[in-house]
């Protein structure tokens, strides 16, 4: 290999590439190049000898055939007569749903958990103990299957309802019914609705957008109300009082805006062999979402605990001998520095909520997984092109979700010289 | 020991000590479990006094101060605070901390927050003052320690002396009336110790009533108008400076002084 | 000596006080009642919620356990004892539970198995504890080869052979050192190479025709229950620890090509589910093969679950290289090591010894994450409770198997865990 010789001067020797720390790494590095693409060609190379063997190649285009097959659960709309592609979509929103569902529930039992653990009363943390070691030393797998189990079999058959002899009763005043089939909830109906907008893909209703629209402007209102809250307390040293403004701003606009739209509730009943009406939660939903809510919950609390713990109690003595109160310590001085050490396993908490979502097929929630990878591999036999397609996916929802976690990172580190 | 106070010449104009007396303590004993770490502890404090506490590691010195300002609590006897008796009541242990500042061997900043943030945090939310006051207050206690420059880094960037001066101005801009000292010098690199010991002589010669827990005897016998020695959680011995380091009567301040004086 | 002292009196204590003992009131049952149970109006309220929560618990799950039935040999007998009280059925477990733990294997070669996972515990031993002397880490080097024969048969020779192959790489690696370092390592890995695909094989068979020593042989379909979960875990674990390494300097190195090129794979495997990679296994890896290969459905997904550990591993080695004091690369340097001699003889022993407790933890992961090789048809316990209840004997029955399952991972993975904050905590005192 010839190289033109270096500015110093010395002449250029070729065991010069292996042992001279200038060129060394760039020789490991083009070898390392050769070797890597040698394999990867030679994979290429036998998968198409392997294609051609079976009489298969490789073709994305049965994305665009009909699917022919039913989804039992969608956010949008669906039907046989729909592509392979909408199939996708609708497993991918499915699969959505359920991770964002998931985390929030887990984050909240985890949060929970975590701090009751390290509660002074012995019987809440020793309680708090034995669930967070039950669930995390148990598979997920065991415990989706175990809570649907017991959702389809202790739990009531719709026809169980019927008559005066009834066997089973609603809850929460005859709005709530738990069957074996699902959950039958109270679904909210708009008198004076104001439409829908078909978006293609989706069509969305303009009530929830008029809703949500007005919950922003709430919290910004709110956010508002502390600022100035802060900005006296600045200057006077006595902070005013905010929380009937703030309750005010938050429940008031929404309720306004609930009652002009003709807000009811539409409720559940039995009618012939089944509830009518109402919104209604399969039991394959309602077991993958708790089972990962409760497994995903136990490892957050020891991640908010070890948080706790890892802020040495030296922070809160200085507090506690500058005469800071407990509770105003824990906000101004613990729980800042809590997070920096909580949020990134927390993250990558919701990483696995996310990836776990593929168990789903055990109890026949068609999420992505079960849609792509699985009955549409099945009936079109293009294996290599849904895998591929499937793994993409993951990866993307994978790194989005990694890459918030670095911009988090790197926007709170500690500033040290 | 260090030649940390080998030139220093002390001002000792404001050094008074009054017939007021700042802390009381009466027969008080403290446990943890079954351990018996301060036994029958008598010990009368009067404003403007600079004791410092010595004694092997495990006797209880550090204990003792902690129980001062009520990081940790008493089982028997009395702890009397300027005229304020600790107990469990909240409201006294709140009074108590508003008059005693303490100083930690570990320093104990907050990383999260700026110099000027450390310094504002107890004075805005314990005392209620507006920010800019108790910023300008911040600023006055940073000159002292011969910092202002540092107020807006975080103390992270600061080096192990800077951060304990800063951590000595943190407790000043509550106005104490006695100041508390854990061992502030033995976490710190020796260049470093003369910066904090020069703090503290300051402090000393504006009349400050200082308890010390400290290894540094030169600063004992320069500034001290007591020391007290301490084992297995007793008082064994206190004098002034001169004849408690000239004269020991007790075998084991002997032993002790032989030791740390030794090399 | 009075006991009073004003301000600047000297004083002097001659006798030193003893110990006396805690006021009543501050030990005991009551003190400790009063600080953690009672101490403040929330506390009371948590103890309340805490004491109805567990009369809860043994009111509902307490008449269950207490009124199961061990000896019936199926459900309906079950039922016929109990007679209309709710009641756990664990004859299924009496009737099943060796199943549960070594599939299909056949009954009477059960010894193979049960020796294989003694000798296991064994071999980990001088890794897990300091204890165990070093000379046992020899046995742990032929433990691969020693379970592989017991667990599928056949001809020792095979095994044996194999082992060889790694003798003969180093005794290569040894000999070439004379001509260069570089020979040497290329030599250190071809010679096993071309011993395994050329020679190992029909030497083994030659052998087995001279001197026959073996087991019967036992397909791997015929594997199930906790020993396949166990094979899995362990080997996938074991398998994945030089991978990892190698990952993992590579994701830490200054060239870019070799960071880049690790990044990508970790953050790859990192970024799917393991059911899609299982899913390769089962369907995918013969077409990455050469044509005409094919082989054992446990090796395929044996190899995947490596590559999946292999990155989490990567991960956990890193943080153990981040803990180690920059001091350490600094005196491997300036005592002239070169980059392979600094990391074996210094760098990498400690790295790993931090390392061990999220080894360890990755471990834990990965047995739990064993179970979802039932989706690929491997029967692992949760498998096999299906196949147990399509038993007419057995068809209804369902949460005493998942009990039993969930019990075993628990004490499995429970006991790990314990192991792994023990060694934290060791670490912890040892480098301070």
């Amino acid at each position: 290999m010839a190289m033109t010789s270096d500015t110093s001067g010395s002449s250029f020797r070729l065991s010069m590439l292996i042992y001279d720390t200038r060129y060394r790494s760039i020789t490991i590095q083009i070898v390392f190049l050769f070797l890597f693409m040698a394999g990867f060609a030679w994979l290429v190379d036998n998968t198409m000898a392997n294609l051609a063997q079976r009489g298969k190649d490789i073709d994305f285009g049965f994305l665009g055939s009909r699917a022919g097959y039913d989804i039992n659960q969608m956010l949008v709309n669906y039907s046989n007569d729909s592509t392979h592609a909408r199939a996708w979509i609708v497993g991918l929103l499915n699969t959505l749903v359920l991770a964002a569902i998931s985390c929030i529930t887990a984050t909240v039992i985890g949060v929970i958990a975590g701090v009751l653990r390290l509660s002074k009363n012995w019987i809440v943390s020793k309680l708090m103990t034995v669930y967070v070691e039950m669930f995390r030393n148990v598979p997920l797998l065991l415990w989706i299957i175990v809570i649907f189990a017991i959702l389809t079999e202790i739990t009531p058959a719709p026809n169980a309802f019927r008559g005066d002899n009834a066997t089973s009763s609603m809850y929460l005043f005859d709005s709530v019914a738990i069957t074996n089939r699902g959950t039958y909830l109270p679904a909210p109906l708009f008198d004076r609705s104001l439409g829908d907008i078909n978006l293609g893909v989706v069509s969305v209703g303009i009530n929830y957008l008029v809703l949500i629209a007005i919950i922003i402007g709430s919290i910004f209102a709110y956010r508002a109300v502390q600022r100035h809250a802060g900005a006296v307390k600045e200057a006077t040293g006595d902070r005013p009082v905010t929380w009937w403004k703030s309750a005010g701003i938050i429940i008031l606009p929404t309720l306004i805006a609930l009652i002009a739209m003709g807000f009811h509730l539409d409720y559940p009943a039995l009618q012939g062999f089944n509830f009518q009406g109402g919104s209604y939660l399969r039991n394959s939903f309602i077991a993958m979402w708790l089972a990962l809510s409760l497994y995903t919950g136990a490892f957050i609390a020891e991640n908010v605990r070890a948080g706790i713990l890892a802020i040495s109690s030296g922070q809160s003595e200085a507090a506690f001998a500058l005469g800071l109160r407990p509770n105003t310590t824990m906000n101004l001085v613990i729980l800042p520095q809590a997070l920096r050490v909580i949020i990134p396993p927390l993250i990558s908490q919701y990483l696995n909520i996310t990836k776990n979502t593929s168990l789903a097929i055990a109890v026949g929630y068609m999420d992505l997984r079960a849609t792509l990878g699985g009955i549409t591999l099945n009936q079109t036999g293009r294996e290599l092109e849904c895998m591929l397609l499937l793994m993409l996916t993951y990866l993307i929802i994978s790194l989005m979700i990694s890459g918030a976690m670095n911009v988090y990172n790197n926007s709170v580190k500690l500033k040290e010289r | 020991m260090s030649d940390a106070m080998a030139d220093r010449k002390l001002d000792r104009s404001q050094m008074q000590v009054s017939d007021e007396v700042a802390i009381q303590i009466t027969n008080m004993n403290k446990w943890y479990g079954t351990f018996h770490v301060l036994r029958d502890i008598d010990l009368t404090v009067n404003r403007g006094e600079r004791i410092v506490i010595a004694g092997p590691s495990g006797s209880g010195k550090s204990t003792l101060i902690r129980c001062i300002n009520r990081l940790e609590a008493h089982q028997q006897g009395q702890i009397i605070v300027d005229g304020t008796e600790l107990t469990s009541d909240l409201k006294n242990i709140d009074k108590v901390r508003s008059e005693v500042g303490m100083v930690f061997q570990h320093f104990n900043l907050f990383p999260h927050l700026t110099i000027l943030e450390n310094l504002t945090l107890a004075p805005i939310w314990v005392r209620k003052t507006p920010k800019k006051e108790a910023e300008e207050v911040a600023m006055h206690y940073l000159n002292k320690v011969k910092i202002p420059e540092q107020a807006h880094k975080y103390p992270g960037m600061l080096s192990g002396g800077q951060q304990q001066r800063v951590a000595i101005a943190r407790s000043l801009c509550m106005k104490p009336r006695i100041m508390l000292f854990d061992e502030p010098t033995s976490a710190l690199d020796p260049e470093m110790i003369k910066e904090v010991l020069d703090t503290m002589i300051e402090l000393a010669e504006e009349g400050m009533t200082m308890l010390c827990v400290t290894h540094e005897m030169g600063f004992a016998q320069a500034v001290a108008n007591r020391v007290i020695f301490m084992d297995q959680g007793q008082i064994v011995e206190q004098n002034n400076p001169h004849d408690f380091f000239n004269n020991p009567q007790s075998e084991r301040t002997k032993l002790f002084l032989s030791q740390i004086l030794g090399h | 000596m009075s006991s009073k002292q004003n301000t600047t009196a000297a004083f002097v204590r001659t006798d030193m006080l003893a110990q006396k003992a805690p006021p009543t009131g501050q030990v005991g049952a009551v003190r400790w009642v009063r600080e953690n149970l009672v101490s403040s109006p929330l506390n009371i309220v948590l103890t309340l919620l805490g004491v109805s929560a567990v009369y809860f618990l043994i009111t509902h799950l307490g008449p269950w356990f207490t009124n199961s039935i061990w000896n019936a040999g199926s459900l309906a007998e079950c039922r016929a004892i109990l007679d209309g009280k709710s009641g756990a059925c664990f004859g299924v477990i009496k009737d099943r539970w060796h199943q549960l733990l070594f599939g299909f294997y056949p009954q009477d070669s059960y010894w193979r198995p049960t020796l294989a996972f003694v000798l296991m515990v064994v071999a980990m031993a001088p890794v897990l504890f300091e204890a165990v002397p070093r000379k046992v880490l020899w046995f742990s080097a032929v433990f691969p080869a020693v379970a592989f024969w017991l667990l599928w048969g056949g001809t020792i020779w095979l095994p044996a052979l194999a082992m060889l192959g790694f003798a003969i790489g180093y005794a290569a690696f040894v000999l070439l050192q004379r001509v260069s370092p570089l020979v040497a390592v290329i030599g250190a890995v071809l010679a096993p190479v071309v011993w395994w695909l050329f020679v190992s094989g029909p030497l083994s068979e030659a052998m087995a025709g001279i001197i026959p020593i073996g087991l019967p042989a036992i397909q791997s379909h015929e594997f199930g229950g906790f020993m396949i979960s166990i094979i899995i875990g362990v080997t996938g674990i074991a398998l994945s620890l030089p991978i990892g390494i190698l990952l993992a300097l590579g994701r830490q190195s200054d060239m870019p090509l070799v960071k880049w090129i690790c990044v990508g794979f970790i953050e790859f495997i990192r970024g799917v589910p393991l059911i899609t990679l299982l899913f390769t296994a089962s369907l995918l890896l013969n077409y990455f093969l050469p044509p005409g290969t094919n082989f054992d459905i446990v090796l395929r997904v044996i190899i995947m679950v490596t590559l999946f550990a292999a990155a989490y591993m990567a991960e956990v080695v890193r943080g153990g290289f981040a803990a180690l004091p920059r001091g350490q690369y600094e005196a491997a340097d300036a005592l002239g090591l070169d980059y392979w001699k600094s990391q074996r003889l210094i760098l990498l022993p400690q790295a790993l010894k931090i390392s061990i407790p999220g080894i360890v933890n990755t471990f834990i992961g990965l047995f739990k994450d064993t179970t979802l090789v039932v989706f690929i048809g491997i029967l692992d316990p949760i498998g096999l409770s299906s196949a147990i209840r399509a038993d007419s004997n057995w068809n209804g029955i369902f949460m005493e198997l998942y009990a039993f399952i969930a019990l075993c991972f628990f004490i499995f993975c429970f006991g790990m865990s314990r192991y792994s904050q023990y060694l934290e905590g060791k670490l912890k005192t040892d480098h301070h």
